[in-house]
């Protein structure tokens, strides 16, 4: 048997207070409900609140938890029972009456109300376990496996599992080892680029003694994206581990956590997790009661997107302009107030504890060789089931969308997957069997970016897309660089002139043209990356470009200005005006013979008359090119 | 003294103290390399035009000549067919941008513009883009100079030279993205603003924006 070092020893007291604690608890009813900041939105504080209230009144010997985010948002607010004698049970979709009722007939009566239940947490003879379903057969949990399990402002949930044993068991041997481990996992950085995390930490080390820094970046500006988020919301301490593991191996004694201005929930729950830590010894000074010292603390990001970019980030938080600086020197040479500096996403850092506990090897078991471990995407846009996910990398987009997110919503068809946030690229359905990793993403023309994956369905136009992503883009370009500053809004231009019916057939080719220019010559990955939705929906729906150029029509009948809408008189019904209502400018007027008709002076295309319109006539039609108008109107009344 | 290694450019064999960045070389050797926001006082680049591209032997991809340190061997091409259409796009990009009429610039005689349109037979139109319009604002406020913002490429040499030179800090980027712009704290006319009319960012200034009244 290995001896115990004092550092083990001391982690050992830790787990068995906490662990005795939980234990404690265990005799109890256990109600986890999701409070991150989606289940929030979704309005979990009422169900909370709700599950107290009706605890009480009942007398019930039960408590109820706050934990973070399970990953299935879609059917939040979410709650897991656990009630001893009965498997641990998730219920979704939870409302006050819902909650009532669960408490009257599970928690008083023990019927666990399989009907209302979505899942099992634990194996079972009555009720299907997360592994029954498609999702639970590729989801493979690493960053996110205590993610909704736990409660982030405890952080003896977190120790009770095994939470900051990699501290103990890293400070019980040389911060070269870790280094190794780290080097040898062969994990590579989850902010977008994928650059190896081990020769970065190694480049920090090499570059000589003294001050050095930590830094994790959660910044996370793309839109749709939410992973970093979630993970500070409901695991903060598995990051914190991960930053003193970084801190341990390359001598840092300070680090920072970049969060975002407008993630105010993930900061407090940071902040706390950083105060339980020092109060336990496993943060500030003689960590462990070894001779390593690491003070983490959270520095509030300013808000532009381009601060996510590292040089810039870094000139933030030295009080400059958050504008991206020219390489060399990278930032692990000279970085924050001209240190040696380590700057990773929340992920990256999240995978370190997992790879020191369970090796380097069980971690290259997973996803693919040069790519191994999981990705994290939210899942979002068109797709039936929304949410945060992690399955191992090499699963490929298909088995993503189809399996874990179970498909495009309503039935629409599937248009495009478009991955990797603002910058990323549109991947039609040909393309969606590639296999996730960064390698196969940037190949096909997207990028892993930071995880963001929006399903695009048949109502959505590829043109309009691109100007979308193209918009944000330029407007959070930081102005410095020629061809980010000036191409971005010459490509803007050109993208809206053509969704609104004035492109030339010439367009495409200058379009083409500068978004590889831009791509090429850009200081930084803002301005590099930019072009990318521009440049795969031109390379996999040139068709679409080409038609609202040459016929002046959006195929997927969303650009407004290409469309006209339009009141079928044969599925009209005299008998409904629901729409002349719903118009708000008075638009829709009865004709002579009682149907309904849309005079387009009057029209802002506001899609109110198609939205009320009953579906038993489904009577408003949009048309494009809007010259079709004449043809239907030329056989008015027939 | 640094150490000295030996470089190519071009074909040409040339010796130069290690680190130095090649933008510096080459221009020392008399070789031609087309920039707008070097300067070599300057601790760290500002990379910010994107028109000193040059071949590096070995990378598929152009690199910025004002940031690549010379090390021992090192083997550029000033021109290649990659490095031609960034510059060609990088300068069409500052002319849609740029208020055009050379025949009444005050500084036609020294502007790096047509320098760079000569040097590389570049043309003084737009061929492909749609000018960007902005209102023509003239600055005249001081005694002897004046600041034409719709002539400005945004090189940032005045800039560098009021804070690190002349340590007066009146002139500054302003604006993000498509309107950043050089200009004063508040807006303020240079007259109104700390600028104590020391007249040094004038020769700097590659273009039209910056120049003394006399030469008009
Ligand atoms: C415009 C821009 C925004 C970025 N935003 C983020 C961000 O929000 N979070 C992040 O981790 N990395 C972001 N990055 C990537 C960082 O520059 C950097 O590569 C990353 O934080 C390094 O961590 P990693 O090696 O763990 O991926 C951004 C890059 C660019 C160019
Ligand atoms: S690429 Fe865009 S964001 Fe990056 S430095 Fe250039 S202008 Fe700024
Ligand atoms: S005024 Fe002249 S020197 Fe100053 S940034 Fe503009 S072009 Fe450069
Ligand atoms: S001179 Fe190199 S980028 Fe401007």
């Amino acid at each position: 048997m290995t001896v115990e070092t004092p550092y083990q020893e001391r982690y050992r007291k830790l787990k068995d207070s906490a662990a005795a604690g939980e234990e404690a608890l265990s005799r109890q009813a256990v109600i986890q409900v999701g409070m991150a900041t989606c289940g929030i939105a979704a309005g979990a504080v009422p169900v909370k609140e709700a599950f107290v209230r009706f605890i009480e009144e009942k007398n019930i010997d039960a408590r109820v938890m706050e934990v973070g985010c399970m990953g299935h948002c879609y059917a939040e607010p979410l709650a897991i029972i656990s009630k001893p004698g009965f498997p641990a049970l998730c219920y979704g979709y939870l409302d006050e009456d819902l909650v009532e009722r669960l408490v009257e007939d599970y928690l008083l009566n023990d019927d666990p109300c399989y009907e209302f239940a979505l899942v099992a947490l634990e194996p079972n003879d009555v009720f299907p376990t997360l592994s029954d379903f498609p999702r639970g057969v590729h989801e493979k949990k690493i960053v996110l496996e205590h993610c909704g399990f736990i409660d982030p402002g405890e952080i003896d949930h977190y120790i009770s599992r095994g939470g900051y044993s990699a501290l103990a068991e890293a400070l019980s041997g040389t911060p070269a080892t870790v280094l190794e481990q780290v080097k040898e996992s062969h994990l590579r950085g989850r902010g977008g680029a994928g650059f190896p995390a081990g020769l970065k930490w190694e480049a920090a080390v090499q570059a000589g003694g003294g001050t050095k820094y930590v830094i994790c970046n959660a910044d996370e500006g793309d839109p749709g994206a939410f992973m970093d988020r979630s993970i500070l919301e409901s695991c903060p301490h598995q990051v914190i581990e991960g930053m003193l593991l970084c801190a341990y191996a390359i001598g840092a004694e300070k680090g920072y956590l970049y969060i975002r201005a407008e993630y105010p929930l993930a900061v407090k729950r940071v902040r706390l997790a950083l105060e339980q830590a020092r109060e336990k010894g496993l943060l500030g000074s003689s960590i462990l009661g070894s001779s390593f010292n690491c003070d983490l603390e959270v520095f509030r990001g300013s808000g532009a997107f381009v601060c996510g970019e590292s040089s810039a980030l870094v000139r933030s938080m030295e009080g400059k302009m958050g504008i991206p600086a020219t390489r060399p020197p990278r930032l692990a040479q000279s970085g924050f107030r001209g240190r040696p500096t380590v700057l990773n996403n929340v992920k990256t850092f999240a995978y370190i504890p997992p790879i020191i506990n369970r090796g380097v090897d069980w971690f290259r078991s997973i996803g693919t060789e040069k790519n191994p471990g999981t990705a994290v995407f939210s899942l979002v846009g068109k797709v039936a089931h929304t949410g945060l996910v992690e399955v191992p990398m090499g699963t490929t987009l298909r088995e993503l969308i189809y399996d874990v997110g179970e498909g495009v919503a309503n039935d629409k068809a599937f248009k495009a997957a478009q991955i990797g946030g603002p910058s990323g690229g549109c991947l039609p359905e040909a393309a969606i069997d590639i296999p996730i990793d960064f390698d196969s993403l940037q190949e096909a023309g997207a990028i892993m970016g930071s995880g963001g994956l929006v399903v695009l369905d048949e109502d959505d136009c590829m043109v309009a897309i691109a100007r979308y992503f193209l918009e944000f883009t330029q407007q959070e370009s930081c102005g410095k660089c020629t061809f980010c500053r000036l191409g971005t809004k010459h490509m803007l231009d050109l993208l809206t002139a053509i969704t609104e019916g004035r492109g030339e057939p010439e367009d495409l080719e200058v379009l083409e043209r500068l978004a590889w220019e831009v791509k090429e010559g850009s200081l930084c990955n803002l301005g590099a990356t930019a072009p990318n939705p521009i440049l795969t929906t031109l390379r996999y729906f040139r068709d679409e470009y080409e038609a609202h150029i040459n016929e002046k029509r959006c195929p997927a009948l969303m650009c407004s200005e290409l469309i006209v809408y339009y009141i079928e008189p044969s599925k009209c019904s005299k008998l409904c005006s629901v729409c002349v209502g719903s118009c708000p400018t008075e638009a829709i007027y009865t004709r002579d013979d009682g149907l309904k008709a849309i005079d387009q002076d009057k029209c802002t295309k506001c899609d109110n008359c198609l939205k009320t319109c009953p579906p038993d006539y489904n009577a408003v039609i949009k048309l494009s090119p809007p010259g079709l108008l004449a043809e239907k109107e030329g056989g008015k009344g027939a | 003294m640094s150490k000295q290694v030996s470089i190519s450019i071009d074909g040409r064999t040339i010796t130069a103290p290690e680190g130095e960045k090649l933008l510096w070389v080459a221009l020392e050797n008399g070789i031609y390399i087309p920039n707008l926001c070097a300067m070599k006082e300057k601790s760290h680049p500002s990379g910010s035009c994107r028109l000193c591209y040059v071949q590096v032997e070995g990378r598929a991809e152009p690199v910025t000549s004002c940031t690549l340190p010379v090390t021992e061997g090192l083997s550029v091409q000033t021109r290649s067919p990659q490095v031609d259409r960034l510059v060609k796009s990088a300068f069409e990009l500052l002319l849609s941008n740029h208020r055009l009429g050379c025949g009444r610039c005050p500084r036609r005689k020294t502007c790096e513009l047509l320098k760079m349109a000569k040097e590389r037979g570049l043309k003084m139109k737009l061929f492909h883009l749609e000018p960007l319009e902005w209102p023509v604002e003239i600055d005249d406020s001081p005694k002897t100079f004046a600041f034409d913002r719709s002539r400005c490429l945004l090189c940032g040499r005045c800039v560098w030279i009021c804070q690190e030179v002349a340590k007066v800090g009146a002139l500054g980027f302003t604006g993000r993205g498509i309107d950043r712009r050089v200009g004063t704290f508040q807006e303020l006319s240079l007259a109104e603003s700390p600028c104590t009319e020391c007249g040094l960012c004038i020769d700097p200034c590659p273009s039209g924006a910056l120049y003394f009244k006399e030469s008009k």
